[in-house]
C-alpha cells in the first residue's frame, strides 16, 4: 500500500527526515516510537502533505501513484487520512457542516451523488457511537472550546467517516486520560479493515496496549534505528530509548 | 471650492421648485445647510477624519437630483432584497417611497411610521423640534449636503412602552435611472422610554449605475428604550456611499448596531453614538467584504458622557483583490463618565498581497475610574488551518471559503434577527466558494 524510499525532508534549512524507507501493506498496523525531535511527526505530516516541509529526495508511492506528486486533499480522497496531535480550531463551522463537507468531497472524487444534511444525518449516528460522542456535539463549532479529549475523539470520529485507506495516527495519545485513551484506541481498532493500513506515531508504549502493533519502527535523528515486532515496544517501555540513540551520533 | 459649486445652480432649482414646500423653518433649514456645505466644501485627506479616505471620485463629479420617473420594478424583481418578506417594509426606488413595494399596514396605530413629507403634513413641531437636533452640519459637509437636499425620508415614532416586534425593513433600491445622480436619504428615529424597536436599513443597487447614495440617520434612544439599527449595504460597484448615524442614548438606553457593507466603489460609514444617560449601553458590531478596487472606511465615535456605561465594538474586515478598508474607531470618556466599561476590537482578514488595511484606534479618557481597552489584528489565512481542511479531502478553494467564512461568523453571530443572520451568511459564505451553506 506504501513504500517509502530513503526520504529526506527538510523545514526551511533545517533537514529533519534523512533517509527513511519503510513499506506498508495492507491490514498492517505500524508504529512509529522516538524520543521528541526524532522526526516521527514529521514523517506522519509528510504522509498527509503538510507544507510547512520540503521532500528534498526519495519517494513515497500510495497504491502505485506517486504521493508526493499529489496535493494535501488528493491524498485525502485517494484514502490517505492524518490525525492531528493538535486539531485545529474552527470557530464558527460547526461539525455537522464541516464533516458533511469533508464527506461530500470524497464522494464527488469517487464519482458519488453528495448527501444533504438529512441523509447525512443518518451516517453520522452509526459514526458517533464509534467515539461515543453525543450527537450535540454535532452543532459545536469544529474543535473550539474542545478538551484535549475532545479534540482527539473528534479526530477518530472525522476518521470513521472519511474511512480512509491508510490512517496515519500522531500522537494521538498525548494529552489524554485513560478514558479518553479507551475510547480513542477503541475506535481505531472497530474501524480496522484487513483492507486498510494504520500508522501509530506515538513517544509512549501505553497506546500500544490498546492499538497492537505488528511492527514497531524506532526513529532517531530523522532514521529508523530499530525496527521489530510489538515487543520491541515493550523493551523500549523498559529500557528508555537512549540505548538505540548513542550508536547513531549527533 | 469649485467642487461644490456645481450645486449652488442646483440648490436654486431644488429651492425654487418642490425643495421649498413644507413648514416656514424647512427652507431656512436648508438654506443654512447648503451655505455650510459650501463653505467647508468636501473634506480632503488632510482631515483627520478622512485620512485615509479620499472622496475626490464624489468632488470630482457633480451628481444631479433624480429625475421622478414611474418604477418599472415590481415586488419579484425586489424579492431577493427584501430578505423577509414578514417585515414592515418601506421600499423606495431611487429614493422615493413606493407604496405599492411597501407594506407596512400592519404596524400597531400607536406607532408612527410615515414618509418625512407625511409626518411634516402631520406633525410639523414635532419633526421641528427633532430633525437636525443630533445630526449637527456645522463640521460635516455631507450631512450638511443631505440636510439642503433631504427629500423623501422616514419618520419613526415609537411612544412609551410601545414595542414593535417585527423588524421595519427601510430598503432603498436604486436602479438604471439614478445613474448621475445623488440620493440622501434620512431617518429620524425616536424610541421614547421603555420602547423597542427593530430597524433594518439597507441599500442596493440594481442594474449598471453609477450615483451617490448620502444618507443620514438620526436616532434618540430613551430612557430604558431599546434600538437595534442593521445597516446592510449592498450598493453597486461603481455607486459611492456616505453614511452618518447619530445617535442619542438616555438612562439605561440600549443602542444595538450592525453594519454591513459589501457594495460601492467607495463607501464610508459613520456611526456616532453619545451615551448621554447613566447605565446606557452601546454595542457597534460590523463586516465589511471587499474585493477588487472597492474602499470601505467606517468611522465609530462613542461618547461616554454618563456613569456607568458600557460600550462593545467588534468590526471585522474581509479584503480581496486590491482594496482598501479603513476603521477608525474613537471613544471618547468625559470626566464624569465614571466605571465606563468600554471595549472595541477590530480585525482585518487579508486575500491577497495587494490589499490594505488602516485602523486607528483613538481613545481619549478623562475619568479615572474606567475600563477600557481596544485591539486591532491584521492577518492571512492560517497554512496550518487551510492544511487541515485540506487533509480532510477540501479542495484549495473551499478550504479558502470556509476559513474565510469562519472568520467573518464571529461578528455576524451576533445578528439577533435569524432571517437577517442567515442571508448574511450565505452572501458571505457564497461570495468565496461555490458550496451551499445549509
Amino acid at each position: 500500500m506504501l513504500i517509502i524510499k530513503d526520504l529526506h525532508a527538510s523545514a526551511g534549512d533545517k533537514e529533519i527526515l534523512k533517509g527513511i524507507s519503510l513499506t506498508i501493506n495492507a491490514g498492517e498496523v505500524h508504529a512509529i516510537m522516538g524520543p521528541n525531535g526524532s522526526g516521527k511527526s514529521t514523517l506522519a505530516q509528510v504522509i498527509a502533505g503538510h507544507p510547512g516541509y520540503e521532500v528534498t529526495s526519495g519517494s513515497i508511492e500510495y497504491e502505485g501513484q506517486d504521493l508526493l506528486e499529489m496535493e494535501a486533499e488528493e491524498r485525502a480522497q485517494a484514502g490517505v487520512f492524518l490525525a492531528f496531535q493538535y486539531p485545529v480550531e474552527i470557530p464558527g463551522v460547526t461539525n455537522a457542516y464541516f464533516l458533511r463537507a469533508a464527506y461530500n468531497e470524497l464522494r464527488k472524487a469517487r464519482g458519488e451523488d453528495e448527501l444533504d444534511p438529512i441523509e447525512f444525518l443518518d451516517v453520522m449516528e452509526e459514526k458517533l457511537k464509534v467515539v461515543e460522542m453525543d450527537a450535540s456535539m454535532m452543532q459545536r463549532s469544529v474543535n473550539a472550546g474542545f478538551s484535549g479529549g475532545e479534540k482527539k475523539r473528534n479526530e477518530i470520529l472525522q476518521m470513521a467517516v472519511l474511512e480512509p485507506k491508510l490512517a496515519v495516527l500522531d500522537e494521538t495519545d498525548s494529552g489524554l486520560d485513560i478514558d479518553a485513551l479507551r475510547i480513542v484506541a477503541g475506535g481505531v481498532n472497530q474501524l480496522k479493515k484487513p483492507s486498510n493500513a494504520t500508522i501509530v506515531v506515538t513517544h509512549y508504549q501505553r497506546l500500544l496496549n490498546y492499538i497492537v502493533p505488528d511492527y514497531v519502527h524506532v526513529l532517531a535523528h530523522g532514521r529508523i534505528v530499530r525496527s521489530g515486532g510489538k515487543e520491541l515496544a515493550l523493551e523500549l517501555e523498559a529500557k528508555g530509548y537512549d540505548w538505540l540513540l548513542e550508536p547513531v551520533g549527533a | 471650492m469649485t467642487s461644490v459649486a456645481p450645486y449652488s445652480d442646483q440648490f436654486a432649482a431644488y429651492a425654487a421648485n418642490g425643495g421649498g414646500e413644507g413648514p416656514a423653518w424647512l427652507p431656512a433649514l436648508r438654506q443654512q445647510a447648503f451655505e455650510r456645505f459650501t463653505a467647508l466644501g468636501f473634506p480632503t485627506t488632510r482631515d483627520e477624519d478622512w485620512h485615509f479616505t479620499s472622496v475626490t471620485p464624489i468632488a470630482e463629479r457633480t451628481f444631479k437630483a433624480v429625475k421622478p420617473a414611474a418604477t418599472a420594478l415590481t415586488l419579484s424583481d425586489l424579492k431577493p432584497w427584501l430578505v423577509d418578506e414578514a417585515w414592515h417594509r418601506l421600499v423606495f426606488v431611487n429614493g422615493r417611497l413606493e407604496p405599492a413595494l411597501s407594506n407596512f399596514a400592519e404596524l400597531s396605530a400607536e406607532v408612527h411610521v410615515s414618509t418625512l413629507s407625511d409626518a411634516l403634513r402631520e406633525q410639523p413641531e414635532w419633526v421641528q423640534k427633532h430633525l437636525g437636533a443630533l445630526a449637527a452640519f456645522d463640521r460635516a459637509a455631507f450631512t450638511a449636503l443631505n440636510t439642503a437636499f433631504m427629500q423623501d425620508g422616514v419618520v419613526v415614532r415609537v411612544p412609551k412602552g410601545e414595542t414593535v416586534e417585527v423588524p421595519l425593513h427601510i430598503l432603498n433600491v436604486v436602479d438604471a435611472q439614478a445613474n448621475g445622480a445623488a440620493i440622501h436619504p434620512r431617518l429620524l428615529v425616536v424610541a421614547e422610554a421603555l420602547s423597542q424597536v427593530v430597524l433594518v436599513e439597507s441599500y442596493v443597487g440594481l442594474g449598471k449605475a453609477s450615483y451617490l447614495v448620502n444618507g443620514v440617520a438620526e436616532i434618540s434612544v430613551g430612557s430604558g428604550a431599546r434600538v437595534d439599527h442593521y445597516k446592510v449595504q449592498r450598493d453597486n460597484l461603481e455607486a459611492f456611499h456616505v453614511g452618518t448615524v447619530q445617535v442619542t442614548q438616555g438612562r439605561d438606553a440600549i443602542y444595538h448596531s450592525f453594519s454591513y457593507a459589501a457594495g460601492a466603489e467607495l463607501s464610508r460609514t459613520n456611526i456616532y453614538t453619545k451615551l448621554a444617560g447613566t447605565g446606557s449601553e452601546a454595542r457597534l458590531n460590523g463586516l465589511y467584504v471587499l474585493d477588487g478596487n472597492q474602499h470601505a472606511d467606517h468611522q465609530t465615535f462613542v461618547e461616554h458622557l454618563a456613569e456607568s456605561c458600557a460600550s462593545r465594538e467588534l468590526y471585522k474586515g474581509i479584503l480581496d483583490g486590491q482594496s482598501h478598508g479603513v476603521f477608525n474607531g474613537k471613544v471618547y470618556v468625559d470626566p464624569i463618565a465614571q466605571k465606563t466599561d468600554g471595549k472595541q476590537t477590530n480585525k482585518a482578514l487579508l486575500l491577497s498581497e495587494k490589499a490594505r488595511v488602516d485602523t486607528k484606534p483613538q481613545l481619549e479618557i478623562f475619568a479615572d475610574d474606567v475600563k477600557c481597552t481596544h485591539g486591532a489584528t491584521i492577518g492571512r489565512l492560517d497554512d496550518i488551518a487551510l492544511f487541515y481542511l485540506k487533509s480532510r479531502g477540501i479542495g484549495a478553494e473551499n478550504a479558502r471559503a470556509l476559513l474565510t467564512y469562519a472568520f467573518a461568523a464571529e461578528v455576524l453571530e451576533t445578528i439577533e434577527i435569524d432571517s437577517l443572520r442567515l442571508e448574511l451568511e450565505r452572501a458571505v459564505f457564497e461570495r468565496f466558494t461555490h458550496l451551499r451553506l445549509e
